[in-house]
């Protein structure tokens, strides 16, 4: 019985994986094939870019705010208040900064996509478009991939910037580091991989939100419940997706860029 | 022409279309009749392949829907307009950009043709003016009758109406039976409508098929089929709940 269960939930996770990733191959013949939407695509960079901005600039300075503190507190007992602001810099720009903005838009966007599209899905929307001589791909996900690709490494480089500003506030007004200090083990000690490492992570996060959230809304069942349920399953899958990915990404991304 | 042959269709365990076969013509009006889930929206939907069946053909003007993928059907569904129960329209765009929005993608058409033809299919369906209004502040009849100029716009071959006179009063749903007869008339298409709608199905067809137990029980002309005295046709047709639990089932 229990064997019998947790062998459906097995095929259904492969099947689901199949379709995610015949999807995400479809958009990609959908980028050769047609044109995308220049207006489609600057709406939803509007939707995913600006619009995510208060949201992802609260977590970054929160974030380093609270990473500045905790690490003087430790480095206070041996002496080391100095190399705060490296460490806050090497975190924010190659780990917090893109695991946290993303996070931010898993919840934030990811949740509007499936929403949208599901309710497209339930009230027949989706079917209309097919009617209407249109692959939901190209209308409907290509346009979405596109700005989430685009906004997210933007979000992220805006979250590291405010979080590092952040914390240079607590750290030199609040905690006494010496400015100077702060910035000169901050500079040698973050290197232009960290940043790049972030980036990178950010665009791929972007891209899976787009992906998942789009396969989550135009695959939820019939019914408010439906929609509901592809809602919640759009974030919580991208957000396990982020959380995951990032850690096999830190290790491939470092052997790459940083040999 | 549209054949469908030995058609299979379920959800689940549940057997809906059991080996449906019909032929409709170039230019007929033909409405599929039947009971409430008996599988006739599931049969339209099949006709312009929103939906691939278990087992069986669809066949329009001889090509074979069953199996092609979704871009190699986008050429094929250019050839159908389908006016959905609930209209479908695009809630975040207006009227003109629902309407025009095959013209949009195609991309072949100035702004200004656009415009003209938008406003000729709004006129045909006597909505001339709501351009620029949202489907929210559209009532259940005219957004409809956008749903049936987004249909007709693009003029398609054959148009497929899924109850088009449900959730209506009896005034809006015979003019919509109006505008599809008109829409049959002056443009030549195939009309295809599903509907359990006895009077609406009299005033927009010349033939009737009925749909019972998932295969074609009855197929004649509209009044032959009207009058009939086959005892499932009849109390179908009337309104009769059978002694019978039989023939009620």
């Amino acid at each position: 019985m229990i064997l019998g269960i947790l062998q459906q939930r097995v095929w259904s996770l492969i099947r689901e994986l199949g379709e995610l990733a015949q999807m995400a191959l479809e958009a990609a013949r959908s980028l050769r094939l047609s044109r995308p939407s220049w207006r489609d695509f600057i709406e939803q960079l509007h939707f995913i870019g600006v619009k995510s901005q208060s949201v992802v600039v609260t977590t970054g300075a929160a974030t380093g705010m609270v990473l500045c503190a905790q690490t003087y507190f430790q480095f206070h007992k041996v002496k080391m208040d100095t190399a705060t602001g490296a460490v806050v810099s090497v975190g924010m720009c190659s780990e917090l900064g893109p695991v946290l903005a993303s996070l931010m838009i898993a919840g934030r966007v990811g949740a509007a996509m499936a929403a949208e599209l599901g309710t497209m899905k339930v009230t027949e929307q989706i079917d209309a478009l097919r009617t209407l001589a249109t692959h939901p791909v190209d209308y409907l996900v290509v346009p979405r991939l596109l700005a989430a690709t685009v906004a997210a490494p933007l979000l992220t480089a805006e979250a590291v910037a405010v979080g590092i500003l952040a914390s240079w506030m607590v750290g030199v007004h609040l905690l006494g580091i010496d400015s100077a200090y702060y910035f000169s083990n901050m500079n040698r000690y973050t290197v232009p991989q960290d940043v790049i490492t972030g980036l990178i992570k950010a665009t791929i996060f972007g891209a899976a939100i787009a992906i998942i959230s789009c396969y989550k809304g135009l695959n939820c069942r019939q019914g408010a419940e439906g929609v509901g349920r592809a809602t919640t399953e759009a974030v919580v899958y991208s957000s396990i997706t982020v959380l995951v990915s990032n850690f096999f990404l830190t290790l491939f991304l470092t052997r790459l860029i940083k040999g | 022409m549209i054949e469908v042959r030995d058609l299979w269709k379920g959800f689940g365990s549940q057997p809906v279309l059991r080996g449906t076969s019909l032929r409709i013509e170039r230019g007929e009006a033909v409405v599929i009749i039947g009971r409430s889930g008996g599988g006739k929206s599931v049969l339209l939907k099949h006709l312009i392949a929103l939906l691939q069946p278990d087992r069986g053909q669809v066949l329009v003007e001889g090509q074979n829907l069953c199996g092609l993928n979704e871009r190699q059907l986008i050429q094929v569904r250019r050839k159908f307009g389908l006016l959905f129960q609930m209209a479908a329209l695009f809630d975040s765009l207006t009227v003109y950009e629902n309407v025009s929005f095959v013209l949009q993608r195609e991309r072949k058409h100035t702004e200004a043709e656009m415009r003209r033809l938008v406003a000729e299919a709004l006129g045909m369906v006597e909505l001339s003016g709501i351009e620029e209004r949202k489907p929210a502040e559209l009532s259940g009849g005219m957004r409809k009758r956008v749903g049936l100029a987004r249909a007709i716009v693009y003029r398609p071959e054959i148009v497929l109406y899924d109850e088009p006179t449900t959730g209506l009063d009896p005034i809006a749903g015979a003019r919509i039976d109006q505008l599809i007869r008109r829409v049959w008339e002056r443009l030549g298409v195939t009309s295809i409508a599903v509907t359990h709608d006895m009077a609406s199905a009299r005033r927009i067809s010349n033939r009737i098929l009925m749909l019972h137990e998932g295969v074609i029980y009855a197929d004649g002309p509209t009044d032959q089929i009207l009058s009939s005295t086959d005892p499932i046709v009849h109390n179908f047709v009337n309104g009769i709940v059978p002694a019978d639990p039989q023939l009620a089932n």
